[in-house]
């Protein structure tokens, strides 16, 4: 008798787990605010068009690489569509972790006939990666704390004097060394010369060390958001989109600073090695989530810029408050006035041997 | 004979009751004129106050109940004045403890439980040992506590509004829960870990109470090794343990799916069952193990006299007598399983997201209260769930005949 219901109840699960994989399509973002949007452009009007695919999210972006290294040896792919940074793109491209991608046959051109290529321009930064979005890490500071003049510029981040308080900043070097070498006096186009001596590395440093016993060091974006709602730290730096949703969409009493924003790019690559069922249906996704009109679209639930040049002027109001979005976007000429370029190349070649110092700083 | 009563002096009021009124006085005015950032001033009004609410009490009000609701009254009023409803509220709690305080004092209510033969010291330490009680009660289940207002956030960031502490309903929402119950993201993690945990926790108990068993016979060689190998899950680091199971459960999925031909889905669940099975077997043997101590051997044998086979008697001896450790064994593992997030995250894929996965995440991109009202739920599901087990064991325990009282 208990057998029998065992059975029954075994054969139910492998029923029920059968049922759901018509086509599971397994997508790896970042959750959140920005998880959200790609749900709301991308994977609804999708999955409408497309009722026998199933999209699931897997918020493990942070992780990419580690694990589709470790997935790759594991012989054991599960991911088919992964969200990575620039940075991330190229050391999974390199290493033959991604695949791919023609630019001309594999994604939808712009709708005056222009090639995917050449719409995306400098955001497709290697053959492996399609550009979805511009985002910045940039400044936010609570109106109410910083008195009646509130900051202007990156430099007051580390003026204590003026501005005294706790400020959150991410817990890694890039941005970090850029902006102190800045508010070192050091001229915008000789930031990454200084940087690549000893020297200049230590310089950062003792910039970043005037401050560093008010520093709340964060590793995930909603942190700072949270950390500027409780009123623990005065100003802190963050991704754009993440202020805008506490600034416009929760009402908090914090206000952005533009100056010296760092702009990345956010995009797809698709895993090497996918059975050709999966790569068939990731493919075709992967055409339509990236087309101008998709990329646009995301602008209404977030404000990120779009990476192609044709969607920039389709961008419109906010789905749910009504507002214009382009003023809240991060390439906005008024947002970008004083703009720090983040330089990836550079970044590439340096980033273990500074990574370590960084590490080694925030321990003494 | 004669029977002696002691009667215990009434405490003197300005050299006894007053002072210690006023020292509780001091550090709840310390809590609020920290909150209000004055917290000097609050320790002086709060002594002073509480020490003149005892005094008129005591003086005016003999009766405790009549002198308890008016010390609650006259303190909510006044705190009602200073800071609204939310004053109001907290100030009628003062009030009820400042004038409890008052009359346990005064009536000697606190040398109640201690002989009558104590002295000073005696009565000083029974009561210091109870607020230590208290204090350490406090440190284990704030934490817990203090998710549960915020759960009803009307905002979404883990912070107590200006709104929530005025205790203004605009502060308060039930959307966070709404989240949780509409929200597929939240939705399909809970199905998940409704699959995964029971389905591992009978895989658990059957296998470990055999293992039990099968090692609690004396004659078995090596038990002790096979022992601490089964019992290493629990012992070795459980990440340690996950970065094994991810290239071990690998090539079973790889197995499972071009050999067997299971969906890719399927041979995912079936590989997060094992893993967790394995977690949870520890548990199972270590408390059939204890259970087994106590079970009289010769009942066994008796059966086999009696002409019943070994399944037989184990169906119909054994395993009733030992049913209290079996269940508390496939209570542990279920809870090994439901609040898993090491191993489930390398072993499985996005398609077996597990709530603790999904909580894991929504922690470190979000900070969505849904969290907190998941955690909610959760603390009801557990204290629901050992409050059942408790009335259980009561019972049973009034059947046989074996009731405590």
């Amino acid at each position: 008798m208990k057998t029998t219901h065992l059975l029954l109840a075994a054969s139910a699960l492998a029923m029920s787990a059968g049922a759901a994989s018509a086509l599971d399509l397994t997508l790896v973002s970042w959750g959140g605010a920005y998880q959200q949007s790609q749900l709301k452009a991308y994977a609804e009007p999708y999955m409408a068009m497309h009722p026998d695919v199933n999209i699931i999210w897997d918020e493990s972006s942070a992780e990419a690489v580690a694990k589709l290294r470790a997935m790759n040896e594991a012989g054991n792919l599960t991911w088919d569509l992964v969200d990575v940074t620039v940075s991330d793109s190229m050391r999974l491209c390199d290493e033959g972790l991604a695949r791919p991608i023609d630019g001309a046959t594999e994604l939808a051109p712009a709708p005056d006939g222009t090639s995917a290529d050449d719409d995306f321009g400098a955001t497709r930064v290697n053959e492996c990666f399609v550009p979805q979005i511009v985002y910045s890490t940039t400044f936010g500071y609570r109106t109410d704390l910083v008195g009646d003049t509130p900051p202007t510029s990156v430099c007051d981040v580390f003026d204590l004097a003026k501005y005294p308080g706790k400020r959150s900043l991410q817990k890694r070097p890039i941005d970090n060394v850029e902006w102190a070498l800045y508010c070192d006096g050091v001229a915008n186009d000789d930031i990454y010369d200084v940087l690549s001596t000893d020297e200049g590395v230590a310089r950062a440093f003792a910039k970043l060390d005037t401050i560093k016993d008010q520093v709340v060091w964060w590793t995930a974006g909603a942190e700072t958001p949270q950390l500027l709602a409780d009123g623990e730290v005065v100003m802190g730096s963050t991704f754009n989109g993440r202020l805008f949703s506490a600034i416009a969409e929760q009402n908090q009493p914090i206000a952005m600073l533009w100056d010296r924003q760092s702009f990345d790019i956010d995009g797809w690559i698709v895993p090497a090695g996918l059975s050709a069922e999966k790569e068939a249906a990731v493919m075709d996704f992967l055409m339509f989530a990236t087309d101008t009109q998709r990329l646009a679209d995301q602008a209404k639930y977030i404000s990120y810029g779009p990476a192609r040049a044709s969607s920039a002027p389709l961008v419109g109001k906010h789905e749910v408050l009504g507002i214009d979005m382009a003023p809240h976007m991060p390439t906005d000429p008024a947002n970008a006035t004083n703009v720090q370029i983040y330089d990836y190349g550079w970044w590439a070649d340096h980033r273990d041997d500074i990574d370590a110092k960084f590490q080694a700083w925030l321990a003494q | 004979m004669s029977i002696k009563t002691v009667n215990i002096p009434t405490p003197s009021l300005t050299g006894f009751t007053l002072p210690i009124n006023a020292a509780a006085g001091a550090l709840l005015g310390y809590l609020v004129g920290t909150a209000k950032h004055n917290p000097l001033p609050g320790v002086v009004l709060g002594a002073l106050f509480a020490a003149a609410l005892a005094f008129v009490l005591i003086r005016f009000a003999p009766s405790r109940a009549a002198g308890r609701i008016a010390g609650a009254v006259i303190t909510g009023v006044l705190g009602a004045v200073l800071s609204g409803v939310a004053g109001l509220v907290f100030g009628g709690i003062v009030g009820l403890v400042l004038s409890w305080l008052a009359y346990w004092l005064h009536s000697s209510d606190y040398r109640a439980s201690v002989p009558v033969y104590a002295t000073k010291g005696d009565v000083l330490w029974h009561n210091t040992f109870r607020l230590i009680c208290g204090l350490i009660f406090f440190f284990l289940i704030a934490p817990i506590v203090v998710v549960i207002p915020l759960s009803f956030n009307a905002e979404d960031f883990f912070t107590f509004t200006p709104a929530m502490l005025a205790l203004d309903p605009e502060g308060y929402s039930l959307k966070h829960y709404q989240d949780f119950l509409t929200n597929p993201d939240w939705l399909r993690p809970l199905k998940n870990s409704f699959i995964i945990a029971p389905f591992a926790t009978i895989i658990s108990v059957s296998l470990g109470t055999l293992a039990a068993i099968g090692l609690s016979q004396s004659h078995v060689p090596g038990r002790r090794a096979i022992m601490a190998v089964l019992i290493s899950p629990m012992i070795v680091p459980l990440i340690i343990s996950a970065t094994g199971m991810f290239f071990f459960y690998s090539r079973l999925g790889v197995f499972l799916e071009d050999t067997l031909h299971f969906s890719k889905d399927l041979s995912g669940y079936i590989k997060v069952i094992l893993a967790h099975a394995v977690l949870g077997i520890p548990f199972v043997i270590i408390t059939v193990t204890a259970t087994l101590v106590g079970f009289d051997r010769s009942l066994t044998r008796a059966a086999a006299n009696m002409g019943a086979g070994p399944v037989r008697t184990f169906f119909k001896v054994q395993m009733p007598l030992i049913l209290p450790g079996v269940i508390s064994g496939g209570l542990f593992a279920f809870i090994t399983s439901f609040d898993e997030v090491v191993v489930v995250l390398f072993v499985g894929s996005a398609v077996q997201k597990t709530l603790p996965w999904q909580m894991f995440i929504g922690l470190r991109e979000q900070i969505s209260p849904t969290i907190l009202a998941v955690a909610t739920i959760l603390v009801a599901i557990s204290i629901a769930l050992l409050a059942t087990l408790e009335m259980l064991r009561r019972r049973s325990e009034r059947l046989r005949g074996m009731s405590p009282t």
